[in-house]
């Protein structure tokens, strides 16, 4: 089913949490909200699914225009970040719960033959005697996204699914959520404040920022032309020089680089840390290196340009320290922005 | 000996004992000594004479009905003290209090005084042909009124910390709010409502002083245990005063062990394994 946001707005008080998002998610995509804590992106998600009603705009499923739908007539399956399982039921029941209460009367045995089959969609078969408090947050959340796909939902809906386990678990998790969106082909709308997670599993990234989209497209679009200085600094490491420019010339110390539309005056200058190489002579930014963070599989070298602005970059592990060593920096892949 | 993190154990463990045995075991000792002073005929001719029965079938059927009343509007006046923001909610929360301020003595004066016939509520009730006061009638009235505190009490606690988030769950998988409440609220207040309804029902069974007034107090009729105990002992015959309160005791004791075996099986879902 494609979901198009038009302009919707939401108010809290006197507190405006979206700012007119117009958004297209096309059917079977997985589209992820990506954003820094208190963005909008669980208002923008809870508008999704109902459970929260624009002030002002309109939200779409197919053609139908579902803004005033009830949550329990909008046919959306939700996942919770905190999973939301009922504590009283077992995961069984928890994953009937959905056909139990529907309008479309099932059979018992109908009913237990496709908690199984659920369960074993989310790789759980075995434990639907369990009480949730008796299983791993993971198996938690795998039993509610269990319990959101029982109902056979037009899209699926998470709000930061895997927020609360551990990093191995998550990484798990995820590579699995993808597979089980390629075996079913649900729409699927995932909120994350972690750009690994966004990048890895989506089809597509919407960025936001204090309420407003800042950036869509593929992972790698948004990867290799970021719009904003924001998304720059969001997606990853970034080091920010000061630099002036002038004629779509940035200039630093006496090194240049092209800033194509970009007004004459005080601008920034962003590079990626691995984007960095150093040299012992030759030309560059002049710099002095100052600490070294060692890691598994390279070194982070921590610098100082002559004029004390701070450059970390990434060098091969083998990389030799000595304090106070001048050289210059090399930059790879730099890009400007308006300061 | 096990090195502690807590100081002061042995202290507070010795208190605690001294504590029990002198205000509550020895009181109760001294009240089945009394009661097993009767032979085994005497005391059961007592506890089962007509008025003693009638007695245990006028407090056990007002005090039910007294908690089933409770049951409903104990719960909707916890429900809406949390979920609703009104004018006044924080006076409506002071208020549930105070049945358990007051001199029960008082509750019941001012509870007949009401509901006489010649009362606020007693005349408009007495002109559709309804009495209360010096009826069974009355006595549940009384009851209620001073064990509902119980109810909302134990039930509001829960309720307030009950998440959202599983409504709200609940309502994206399609559930009406009725079966939102049948099928995710109740359940997880059943703890709480049975300790509720089991502290009402007993507090209901022992209640004297705000019943009293309002009851009539007539033999078969409007008789509650504790008032024959209290007569009995009047009548200087502790050993019968002494064989019905042990009834009571009997009574109350089992309650209580039958509602912590219901909120053992209620609560089976929290127990990890
Ligand atoms: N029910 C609410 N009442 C008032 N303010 C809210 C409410 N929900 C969210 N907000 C505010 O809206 C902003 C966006 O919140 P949210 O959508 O939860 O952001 P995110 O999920 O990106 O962290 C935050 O500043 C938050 O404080
Ligand atoms: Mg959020």
């Amino acid at each position: 089913m494609k979901i198009r946001l038009d302009t919707v707005v939401k108010t809290f008080d006197t507190f405006r949490a979206v700012h007119g998002v117009s958004l297209d998610i096309e059917s079977g995509e997985l589209v992820a909200l990506l954003g820094p804590s208190g963005s909008g992106k669980t208002t923008i998600l809870r508008m999704v699914a109902g459970l929260e009603f624009p002030d002002g705009g309109a939200i779409y499923f197919g053609d139908e225009n579902a803004t005033d739908i009830e949550v329990r007539h909008r046919g959306v399956g939700f996942v919770f970040q905190h999973y939301a399982l009922f504590p009283h039921m077992t995961v069984g029941e928890n994953i009937a719960f959905g056909m139990k209460v529907s309008k479309t009367k099932r059979s018992a045995a109908e009913i237990s033959g496709r908690v199984e089959h659920l369960l074993r969609l989310v790789q759980l078969e075995g434990l639907q005697d369990r009480f949730p408090a008796q299983i791993s947050g993971g198996q938690r959340q795998r039993v509610a996204l269990a319990r959101a796909l029982a109902v056979d939902p037009k899209v699926l809906l998470l709000d930061e699914p895997f927020g609360a386990l551990d990093a191995n678990v998550r990484r798990d998790l995820r590579r699995w959520l993808r597979k089980i969106h390629d075996e079913l082909g649900i729409t699927t709308l995932f909120v994350t404040h972690d750009q690994a997670e966004a990048l890895d599993l989506a089809d597509r990234v919407v960025i936001l920022d204090k309420g407003k989209i800042v950036q869509t497209g593929t992972p790698e679009e948004v990867c290799r032309a970021p719009a904003s200085a924001f998304v720059m600094n969001f997606l990853g490491d970034a080091n920010r020089l000061k630099v002036t420019v002038s004629g779509e010339k940035a200039q630093i110390q006496n090194v240049t680089f092209d800033a194509p539309d970009i007004a004459d005056g005080p601008a920034e200058l962003f590079f990626r840390p691995a984007d960095v190489t150093w040299r012992e002579d030759g030309h560059g930014i002049q710099a002095t290196i100052a600490r070294v963070i060692d890691r598994p599989d390279s070194r982070r070298v921590l610098a100082l340009t002559v004029d004390g602005q701070p450059i970390e970059f990434d060098a091969a592990p083998e990389f030799p320290f000595r304090a106070d060593a001048h050289g210059f920096v090399e930059i790879r892949r730099p890009r400007v922005y308006p300061a | 000996m096990a090195r502690r993190i807590l100081p002061g154990l042995p202290l507070t463990l010795g208190i605690t004992l001294v504590y029990v045995a002198i205000i509550v075991v020895l009181p109760l000792g001294a009240l089945i000594f009394k009661a097993a002073s009767l032979g085994p005929e005497d005391y059961w001719r007592i506890v089962s004479s007509e008025r003693a029965m009638a007695s245990y079938r006028v407090t056990i059927l007002c005090a039910l009905a007294a908690t089933l009343f409770n049951l409903v509007f104990g719960l909707a006046l916890a429900w809406v003290i949390v979920r609703y923001r009104f004018p006044g909610r924080r006076f409506v929360d002071a208020l549930v209090d105070l049945p358990f301020a007051l001199p029960t003595a008082v509750a019941g004066i001012a509870l007949t005084t009401l509901f006489a016939s010649n009362g606020w509520f007693g005349a408009p009730l007495a002109a559709i042909g309804i009495k209360v006061a010096y009826t069974p009638l009355g006595i549940i009235i009384a009851m209620a009124f001073t064990s509902l505190p119980f109810i909302v009490r134990t039930v509001q606690p829960v309720l307030e910390e009950l998440d959202p988030a599983l409504e709200e769950a609940a309502q994206t998988l399609g559930a009406s709010d009725m079966e939102i409440f049948l099928r995710v609220i109740l359940p997880q207040l059943a703890p709480a409502l049975l300790a509720g309804l089991s502290l009402s029902f007993a507090r209901s069974l022992g209640e004297f002083g705000a019943i009293i007034f309002i009851a009539g107090n007539q033999p078969f009729e409007t008789e509650i245990t504790a008032l024959l105990a209290f007569i009995r002992l009047e009548e200087y015959d502790y050993p019968a005063s002494a064989a019905i309160a042990s009834v009571m005791l009997f009574a109350a004791f089992t309650m209580l062990a039958v509602t912590n075996l219901l909120q053992a099986r209620a609560l089976r879902y929290t127990v990890k394994g």
